[in-house]
């Protein structure tokens, strides 16, 4: 199992330090979620542990090593990672895009082994891609699309998967449908899963652990149902909220204070629990 | 639903020997040998025409050394037309392998080695030798303009590098770079004299006219090394066209492999321009063709952009001599009017997309 970790972190784009001597343990075998403001650093960090930043000082260590240290190659067979709004190139296909997940498995003389065909079915299987592998990207919907991503980053078949906001642009259905599917790799396979939510109802709902940022420092971590709150809320995002519970998933659930005056006036406040 | 879902191994023709493996995209078997059947007939068509016509069949006889009965035919055939055939299909490949490295890499369907000053920058070595000293150009020319396309080259990527090789700050610091050149350029056809300005105009239209074996040598050696190194790359470039995060991510060391990439490319366009002027659009149009044709991975993309790239310059180079017989086109002037109005479909589809 691959541990990850930051220690003592810092990173910055040229001199504007976005996250200062920050130190977090990503949970092995769960659901972890990144929460915050815009402009918090939850991307940055993600970058960071995804080693497509290099840190200005401090560490990200996988299994106790820093993973400045490791080979490229030797860091993509342990993390996969799926960037912001990936964009695949006109007329490549599923199975073509899914087919580079194998990259860091293969060499000049190994360019495509029977694992690397194995893997890849699986991941057409695992995302329900099978049938549309020739289809051309560009005709597929956001959410085939973004399953097809995903797919990419399965066949690379790493312990540990981390996602920067794999829902945003995507209508509510589609939404469900890949954090549905990044639940099940959890549940079933035990893969470690970090993601960037947008949504921090989403975020209680999959997420086994929290991670809340606030301008570059972890504010609050844990699981959702023991920190989420009306003072957390407030802090983190700086808005009075209502949390209740939420019917479906038993998780807590963010009602935001603010309601429009047409409907206050008609109805009242109901603040009854 | 069809009966019998596909398969990785009806996309992918793959050969596993022991620990080895590798694959190629089975619909660019056809294609390819369609071009290269193409290639064969367009040569022995492009040989046989001329101010002497020689029959195709005895063309053939000609070129395997076999008597046609016209002792002309071996001297025509051989020492006149070929070089300058295979010279124009060698020059093809190399600059399509060119134009669609530098594509991969950038990301941009614009890119090829005459808009990122490449070419330029091999012309302006070329037309100062020609013009500021005539008597030593003749077997000069071809290492100056070498020279010339290496030295642009390396300026564009120090003015755009920053931590990192942006391939957007590439292209637009290499267009400034070619405009820079183009303008040095003018000013040296402005002053010099008007055989040499006529001969150095003539270079920069890019010409295969009067080329020997000595030519095809120096150019078959430099493809030799070069075009194994640019399919070396096609991995690597199928995994930077999916952008700067995903690569990295999959384990590629983006900075490394676009640096090694951009000196294959380079050095295939300098060594092009070198041995035939700066030829135009054939390293933007060949590869678009071959993407249209095999779709966008490498392994099937960069050979059929060098088989097509090939082929359009040897049916460049025959349009030119013999649309005006018994004078001729500068074969530059062909592929610039194939390839300018391809470029204009291009802006204009892009417009309605």
């Amino acid at each position: 199992m691959a541990m990850l970790a930051a220690q003592n972190l810092t990173l910055a784009y040229d001199q504007q330090v976005i996250i200062r001597e920050l130190g977090v343990t990503i949970p092995n075998g769960k659901v972890t979620a990144l929460v915050g403001p815009n402009g918090c650093g939850k991307s940055t960090l993600l970058r960071g542990l995804a080693r497509l930043m290099a840190p200005r000082a401090g560490a990200v260590l996988l299994d106790g090593k820093s993973i400045a240290r490791l080979s490229s190659k030797q860091v993509a067979r342990q993390l996969g990672v799926l960037p912001q709004g990936p964009t695949a190139p006109e007329g490549m296909t599923v199975r073509e895009l899914v087919s580079q997940g194998r990259y860091p498995h293969q060499s000049l003389l190994r360019q495509w082994s029977e694992e690397d065909e194995a893997a890849v079915e699986w991941a057409l299987e695992t995302t329900a891609l099978a049938d549309m592998h020739g289809r051309v990207l560009d005709t597929l919907s956001g959410g085939q699309k973004q399953r097809a991503w995903i797919a990419m980053t399965l066949a690379q078949q790493t312990p540990v998967l981390l996602l920067d906001e794999p829902t945003t642009f995507l209508d509510m259905a589609y939404q469900v449908e890949i954090l549905s599917l990044l639940d099940e790799l959890n549940e079933r396979e035990g893969r470690t899963i970090v993601m960037v939510l947008h949504d921090i109802n989403q975020a209680s709902r999959y997420a086994h652990h929290l991670i809340a940022m606030r301008g570059g420092q972890v504010v609050a971590e844990g699981d959702p149902r023991d920190i989420i709150d009306h003072s957390l809320i407030c802090d983190v995002f700086g808005l009075e909220c209502h949390v209740v519970r939420d019917p479906v998933s038993g998780t807590p659930l963010c009602l935001p204070q603010s309601c429009p005056l047409r409907l206050l006036n008609k109805e009242g406040r109901d603040t009854t629990p | 639903m069809s009966a019998k879902r596909q398969d990785g191994n009806d996309v992918w023709l793959v050969v596993r020997l022991r620990g080895l493996s590798m694959r190629l995209p089975r619909r660019s078997l056809p294609v390819m040998a369609v071009l290269l059947a193409l290639l064969a007939t367009m040569t022995v068509l492009s040989v046989s025409q001329g101010e002497l016509r020689i029959a195709p069949f005895e063309v053939v006889r000609a070129v395997v050394g076999l008597d046609t009965g016209n002792p002309d035919h071996a001297l025509v055939v051989r020492e006149f037309r070929l070089p300058r055939i295979v010279l124009a299909m060698l020059v093809g490949t190399a600059l399509a392998l060119s134009g669609a490295i530098l594509q991969g890499i950038t990301g941009n369907g614009l890119a090829e080695p005459g808009v990122l000053g490449i070419s330029q920058g091999a012309g302006l070595a070329a037309v100062a030798l020609l013009t500021l000293s005539p008597a030593t150009s003749g077997n000069l020319l071809p290492a100056v303009a070498l020279l010339g396309g290496l030295g642009a080259a390396a300026l564009i990527y120090l003015l755009a590098w920053d931590s990192g090789s942006s391939p957007m700050r590439l292209l637009l610091v290499g267009i400034g770079v070619a405009a820079v050149a183009s303008a040095l350029t003018t000013y040296l056809i402005v002053l010099g004299g008007i055989t040499e300005v006529q001969r150095a105009l003539l270079w920069l239209t890019g010409s295969v006219y009067g080329r020997s074996w000595g030519h095809v040598r120096t150019m078959g050696l430099w493809l030799l090394v070069l075009a194994p190194c640019a399919l070396l790359g096609a991995r690597a470039l199928n995994v930077l066209t999916l952008g700067e995060a995903p690569a990295k991510a999959l384990g590629q060391r983006v900075n490394f492999a676009r640096t090694g990439l951009i000196l294959v490319a380079v050095a295939l366009a300098s060594g092009a321009v070198a041995m035939a002027g700066a030829i135009s659009f054939v390293g933007l149009v060949a590869p678009h063709v071959a993407r249209r044709l095999v779709g966008p991975a490498h392994e099937g993309l960069l050979p059929v952009s060098a088989l097509f790239g090939a082929l359009l310059v040897l049916v460049a180079d025959l349009i030119g001599r013999t649309v005006i017989a018994p004078a001729q086109l500068p074969v530059g002037i062909v592929t610039a009017v194939i390839g300018a109005p391809y470029l204009l479909y291009l802006l204009l589809r892009g417009r309605s997309a």
